[in-house]
Parts: structure tokens; sequence; C-alpha cells
């Protein structure tokens, strides 16, 4: 169980390394590459089910590294929540690396793309794990550092511009985060995350108050990791730069682990004063949502609206956050049965969050996927310039057709779900402001996808006409060549196919997060497994039963019953 | 740079400076010294080397490709890790054992994993510097 | 002694601030080393500040913290601020040469000349 916790940091590593001395062997590395990382998703996906399906281990299970009890040494840790983030890592960096053997040129390949991709996923998944929160800063740092070589290689000129801004602002973020850190070492003298949830909560209200302010540090620090409103600007300005597998290898995965990290902090650390922090965040997601889809609206490039709604999307998922704060805040100042429903609507917020970024990992990476095919089929992703893919390429577009209508919440796909469970919570804590906000940025996001379905794919190709020198004519008939062509065509059918059957079992996938979602929100047994310390009270760690909870899984489950004759 | 003093120099100091260190390298787990230090030492040496006689020569030195040299010593570095997790332990928790090595005397000499680790960041800090020293060369 | 580094500190966060704020790309990644080195110094700072105490504890006693009472220095804000100097030094690296290709590409280390990844007309 030791090694299979740390396979999924040591497999990456392992093929990193392999890559690297295998420099000089283009294809050597490339088919290393693909062995390591289908071994990362099998070693992923069995950690989950093994956390997940285990009686005797709760849910959680930690390892030491060089057998260094905590909370001295550096703890290894994985409760459902990491386990699934750690799968789709998995997912993501298997579908990446057979995808970029059709995508990605030879000058990219020799230059090391294969160590970079797989030091990147290690160090996702390094972060996704660790249980030490210096531990979290150094994966943080691997992962900024292969994530800036990704962006710069191959050297032109937008796409040095555009690591700039994304280098200043990450650097400044991880020296913020490096603060907080320092601070909250000199507050209570641990970094062991566990042992430090245990040390918060002890503090005395003068201190608590100091908690509060430093947690803004860490709100910040890992606000720009994930692309939060105020500092969100440097994502659209890079991600559309490099070839189309880093953007969709960054787009699905690398915000995801600030999402991760302030989801882990602020249920695990910052759980002291909800009526602040969490009432921050949702002002943060509301902004972030707005900014998101409004810049996405005034867009004409696919890569550049796809940029853009990633943004708008990790506002939804913030927001799961901090209703799940609001939520517990008010259960906290009522009591009887209102306390319990808003408890139980604050454990759907974070299910919410937990189904949001699962869905949103998969399905992004997909639609940059396929804009990726389509770049290499018309050479351009200008809208005006695209149109007539419908008739060129039908099968391909009907799978965009269902990864966009995933991402703007279509019922009995993923993404109407994972937005279903948000709305409902929200409802339920008496949010209706951000509701409202999450419900009109989702009738603009589907605008936007409905644009680009319209234009790119339904639309007449454009005429030539003297400004664009007939470039559209000329790549009417531009085929990729059949090989790679495949090799970039059956990702793309396995994230689509994993859209639809996420989508169609949602009772089992919303199942799952609500029970990372219990994890989190009760950090009882992550503490105890971590710091090893006798089981607390029993009676906290009985299963939440709430009526509107039963009554929703009735209701996906009549759903689905309908919907599928 | 064309200098007769250096050159004879670099080759009466550059064996010394290769078995240095190797004994430093060795001392290193309970005393200063290790990996880190003992690659700076060969990588001053090879960059003396190269300084001496050019850049040419310094690759002719150096028949193999050094990135491959890195992954090398990443993967020994690695390995170290591995067989306490084997073990069902944590990774990279140390593993010690002694060997007898005739003519040595009585003493056994303990080996463990994390003489493996330290020759690993040997060869990377090796294989990194000179790799720096022969890009700047060579601009 | 903490007063004298608490100020210290504001002194670099504040002129890294101001370099960070300049329009040269150059200055843009000097301010951010500078605001490594503030954040190394407030850890530094938020540990205890002893002078000439060791870093271990003798034998007689049974604790770190508590009874009785050990005066030593902290071992960890030391090699955390090692660690974070190492991997702030790789990053500076980086970006040195990132800011060498592209006045390289550019032409400028001005930010205002350059294109504007984020607009339309760009690329």
């Amino acid at each position: 169980m030791n090694a299979l916790l740390m396979a999924p940091v040591l497999i990456p590593i392992f093929t990193a390394m392999l890559c690297i001395a295998l420099w000089k062997w283009r294809y050597a590395q490339r088919c290393v590459s693909i062995v390591g990382a289908f071994a990362l998703l099998g070693a992923s996906a069995s950690l989950l089910i093994s956390i997940d399906t285990m009686p005797e281990l709760n849910g959680v299970f930690a390892t030491q590294l060089g057998g260094w009890e905590a909370p001295f040494g550096i703890t290894f840790v994985a409760d459902r929540f990491a386990a699934i983030m750690v799968t789709l890592a998995g997912l993501v960096g298997a579908c990446t690396v057979v995808y970029s053997v059709g995508a990605i040129d030879k000058k990219r390949e020799s230059a090391g793309y294969h160590a970079l991709v797989q030091a990147l996923l290690a160090s996702v998944c390094g972060a996704f794990l660790t249980g030490d929160i210096f531990n979290m800063y150094v994966w943080f740092e691997i992962m900024l550092m292969s994530s800036f070589v990704l962006l710069t290689l191959g050297g032109e000129r937008g796409q040095l511009e555009g690591a700039l801004k994304y280098v200043a602002l990450n650097l400044l973020s991880s020296s913020i985060f490096l603060a907080g850190i320092g601070l909250l070492y000199g507050l209570t003298g641990t970094l062991n995350m566990a042992d430090l949830s245990v040390k918060l909560a002890a503090l005395n209200e003068t201190d608590t108050k100091v908690v509060s302010a430093l947690s803004l540090l860490f709100m910040v620090g890992f606000g720009i990791k994930a692309a939060t409103f105020p500092f969100f600007f440097w994502l659209p300005a890079s991600y559309h730069t490099p070839p189309s597998v880093i953007s969709a290898l960054f787009g699905g995965l690398l915000t995801k682990v600030g999402v991760y990290a302030l989801v882990r902090t602020f249920t695990l650390l910052f759980v002291g004063n909800y009526a602040f922090t969490h009432t921050l965040f949702l002002w943060i997601a509301g902004f972030t949502m707005l900014a998101g889809v409004l810049g996405a609206i005034a867009q004409k490039d696919v890569r550049r609206i796809l940029s853009f709604t990633i943004v708008s999307h990790i506002g939804n998922m913030i927001m799961g956050l901090g209703i799940f704060g609001v939520a517990m805040h008010r259960a906290s100042i009522t009591t009887g049965v209102e306390s319990e429903v808003l408890r139980g609507a604050g454990l759907f917020a974070l299910a919410g969050t937990v189904f949001y970024a699962l869905h949103h990992i998969v399905v992004k990476t997909n639609v940059f996927f396929i804009t990726g095919i389509i770049e290499k089929m018309r050479g351009t992703t200008q809208l005006a310039k695209l149109g007539g893919l419908y008739h060129q390429r039908p099968f391909l577009s009907s799978l965009f057709f269902i990864s966009a209508m995933s991402l703007a919440g279509i019922p009995v796909l993923s993404g109407f779900w994972s937005k279903l469970t948000l709305v409902r919570a929200g409802l339920q804590a008496e949010t209706y402001a951000i509701v409202g906000v999450s419900l009109g940025v989702s009738v603009l996001t589907m605008y936007i996808l409905t644009r680009i379905w319209a234009q790119a794919f339904w639309a007449p190709i454009p005429e030539d006409d003297p400004e664009q020198g007939g470039v559209a004519r000329d790549n009417e008939n531009r085929e990729p060549n059949p090989r790679g062509f495949a090799w970039m065509m059956s990702p793309v059918v396995v994230l689509t196919g994993l859209t639809l059957a996420l989508g169609l079992g949602a009772s089992h996938t919303f199942a799952l997060t609500m029970r990372a979602a219990e994890q989190l929100a009760g950090n009882e047994s992550y503490i105890s497994t971590v710091l090893g310390a006798p089981e607390p009270d029993p009676r906290r760690l009985v299963e939440f039963h709430d009526p509107i909870e039963s009554e929703l899984h009735a209701q996906i489950d009549d759903h689905l019953e309908s919907g599928g004759h | 740079m064309n200098s007769l003093i250096l050159q004879t120099t670099t080759r009466m100091l550059m064996p010394l400076m290769l078995l240095f260190s190797v004994v430093v390298l060795m001392r290193g787990h309970s005393d200063p010294g290790g990996g880190f230090v003992g690659g700076l030492i060969v990588a001053a040496a090879f960059a003396l080397y190269g300084m001496a006689n050019g850049p040419e020569a310094l690759k002719k030195l150096l028949p193999i490709n050094l990135q491959s040299f890195i992954g090398c010593g990443l993967l020994l570095a690695f390995c170290a890790g591995l067989p306490s997790l084997v073990m069902g332990g944590g990774f990279m928790e140390s593993q010690w054992g002694s060997v007898m090595i005739p003519g040595l005397g009585d003493e056994p000499l303990h080996v463990g994993t994390p003489v493996f680790f330290d020759i690993g960041v040997y060869f990377v800090v090796i294989g990194v510097v000179t790799l720096f020293f022969q890009s700047l060369a060579e601009r | 002694m903490e007063a004298l580094l608490a100020v210290a500190i504001g002194i670099l966060y504040a002129a890294s601030l101001y370099l960070m704020l300049r329009r040269s790309v150059v200055k843009l990644i000097l301010g951010l080393s500078l605001f490594g080195h503030a954040s190394n110094l407030l850890i530094l700072t938020s540990g205890k500040l002893l002078k000439g105490r060791p870093p271990l504890i003798g034998d007689d006693a049974h604790a770190l913290f508590g009874e009785p009472a050990v005066d030593y220095a902290d071992p960890i804000p030391p090699a955390l601020i090692l660690t974070a100097i190492v991997i702030g030094f790789a990053i500076l690296a980086f970006s040195a040469v990132l800011v060498k290709r592209t006045v390289q590409e550019v032409g400028t280390d001005d930010m205002d000349q350059m294109n504007n990844t984020d607009l339309e007309a760009a690329s």
C-alpha cells in the first residue's frame, strides 16, 4: 500500500529520468513516455479504487517518507479527493502523451518534451498527494519550472511574450505562498497539514484573527495559480500561445492544482472564520465567472475563447467552496433542522466543486485536443476563417458538439449534473445572488459555445477575400497524415466517451464526489490517519443523512430512467 | 587559451582533483562532503582542462552524451529510494548492510542506500555543471 | 533585532514592488527576485531569532517545547530558506534566459512596446 500511494509520483519521475537518459533517441523516449503514462494511469486508478473501497482504510491512507514520523517528516496522504484528482492527472497524462505522437513536432520532441511532460505530471500528482505545506510549495515550483519550459519550447514570439506574463505572476504567487508558509510556521511551529489543522483550531482568539489575515496570503497565492478574479490575466494571455496539446495539458490540469490547493487549505486549515473567508470566496467566484465569460464573448479565436472560459469555470468551482463555508457558518449559528439542512447544503456544495473539477478536467482537455486537430487541418483557429467543418468531418464535429454541450451544461452530460449540484446547494444555503450569477454565466457560456459551433462547423467555408489572401480555400483540402490523425483522434474519442459516461452514470459519480466531500468537511479521519492518533469521538464520524440529499439521488435516478428510454 | 604553464599544471592537478573528489564523496555520509561537493570538484577539473586545452579537447575527453549521463545519475539516485519501498517501508528510508572485504582489515564495510543516492547526485552534478561549462564555452 | 528585520523586510518588499511596477522587463525580474528574498527573510524572522544557540537539545531535555524549557535555535526556517533559495535561483536563471530571448526577439525590453498577447490584433 505504501508503494501504491507513492506510485503516482514515482512512476512519472522515473519516466522523466529515463527520458533524459535516452536524450538522443527520440523514438525510445516516446515509447518510454507512453508506457510510463499508462502505468501512471493504472497506478492512480487502482489507488482510487483501493482508497474508495477498502473498508479498513476508512477512505484515507498516509505514508511517511524516509520513515520519519509525522509531524516531523514529510507525509504523503491520499484521501478520496486527492485520489480522484490523481486519477484524472493520470488520465490526462496518458491522453496527452498519445495525442502528442501525432501533434508535436520533431524539434520540440528532441528538446526534451517528453521528460518535461512527465516531470509536470509528477509534480501535479505530488501536489495532490502531499500532506506537508512546504512540500506542496516545492511541488508547485517543480510544476512551474516544467510548465515554463513547456510553454516556451519552440521559442516563437507570441510564446515568449505570453510566457513572460505567466512567469512573472506565477513567481509572485509562489513568493506570496512562501511568505504565508513562513508566518504560519512562526505561529504554530509545524508544517504538517494535519498537525497544522489541530494547532490552528487550538489557537486563542487574537491568534485566530491573525490566521484569518494570514489565510488571505494563501487565498492570493493559490488564487493566482487557479486564475481567480483579480489575478486571472496571465491565463488568457499565455494559454493560447503554445501548441494545442500543451494548452490542453495546462488548461485541463494546471489551474485545477490551484483549485485543489484552495479547497484543501480552506477545508482543512483555515476553517476558523468561515463568515469572512468563504464569503470573500463567493465574491471572488462571482467576479471570476463574469470576467471569464465576458472576456470569452469578446474573442474571435477558438483557442482564446476556450482560454477565457477556463477562467469562468474556475469561478464555478470556487463558488462551491464559498457556498460550503457560508452554509457551515450559518449552520453553526442556527439550531435544529435548519442547521442540519444547511450542513447538508455545505456538503453538497463541496461535492459540486469536486464533481465540477472532475468534469472540467476531462472536457476541457478534450476541447483543446479537438481544437488542435482543427488547427492541423486548417492552419488557423480564427472563427472567421473556419467553417464547413461539419461537412468535412462529421464525426469529429459531433465529438466536439458533445464536449461543448457538456461544458455549457446541457442535461444528461456531466456538466449539467455538476452545475445542478452547485445550484441546488446554493439555493439551500440561501446564497441566491451567486446562484443567479452562475445561471446567467451558464447561459452566456451556452451562447459562446453555440457561436463556435455555428461559425466553425455549420457555416459555409468563407469566400476568398483579398484580406485573407485565399488562405481559407487553400486550407480546405489540407488533410493531416492519416497515422498522425489516428493518434490524435483516439484520446478525443476516449475522453468524449468518458464525458458521456460521467453524465449517464451521474448517480455513481455523484455518490463518489459526495463521499469525497464528506471527508473534506469532516477532517477527523484525515488527521487521525496522518498523526496516528486514536479515533476521535465516533458520533462525529457517523454518516450524515439528509432528506434533501436522498431526494436528489432519487431525482437523478428518475431523470436517467426517463431519459434513457 | 594557449598557456604552457596552465596546460602543465592541469596535467598534474587533474588526477589529484578526481581522486580527491572520490574521497570527498565517500566520507560524505558522516563528515563534511558528499555527492554535491564531490561532483563540483570533478566539474572544476573538467573546466580547468577545457580552459587549458580548449573546449574541443574537452569534448574529445568526454565522448559520452552528457544529457544521458545526467539521466543515469538521476536514475541511480532514484533507485536508491526503492529498496525500502519494496520492503514495505517509506520511500527513501535508508537501508544499511555490512560486507567484509578481504584485504581491508577486520572492520566490515558499511554499505547503504544513501551511498548510492550520493553517487547519483555526484553524477548529476558532474553532468550538469560540465554541460553548463560546455555550452558557455561554445558561445 | 526583530524590529530591525521587520523594517528591512518592509523595505525589500517595497523596493521589489516598485521594480515590478516599472515597464522594463529586466527590472520586473529583479523585482521578483527581491520579492523572494524578502519572503525568505520573513521566514527567518518568523522562527525565533536567537544568538549563539545550538540547533540541538541536550540529553537532559525531554522535549523540544515545555518543561524543562529548552532554548535552542530552530533549524527548520534555515532549511526552508535553503530550499527556497535553490529553487528561486533556478527560476531566476530561467527567467534571465527568457528575458534575453524575448528582448532579442522583440527588440525592446519595454513592456508597453510588446505585443499584447491578450488582444485580438496580436499574433
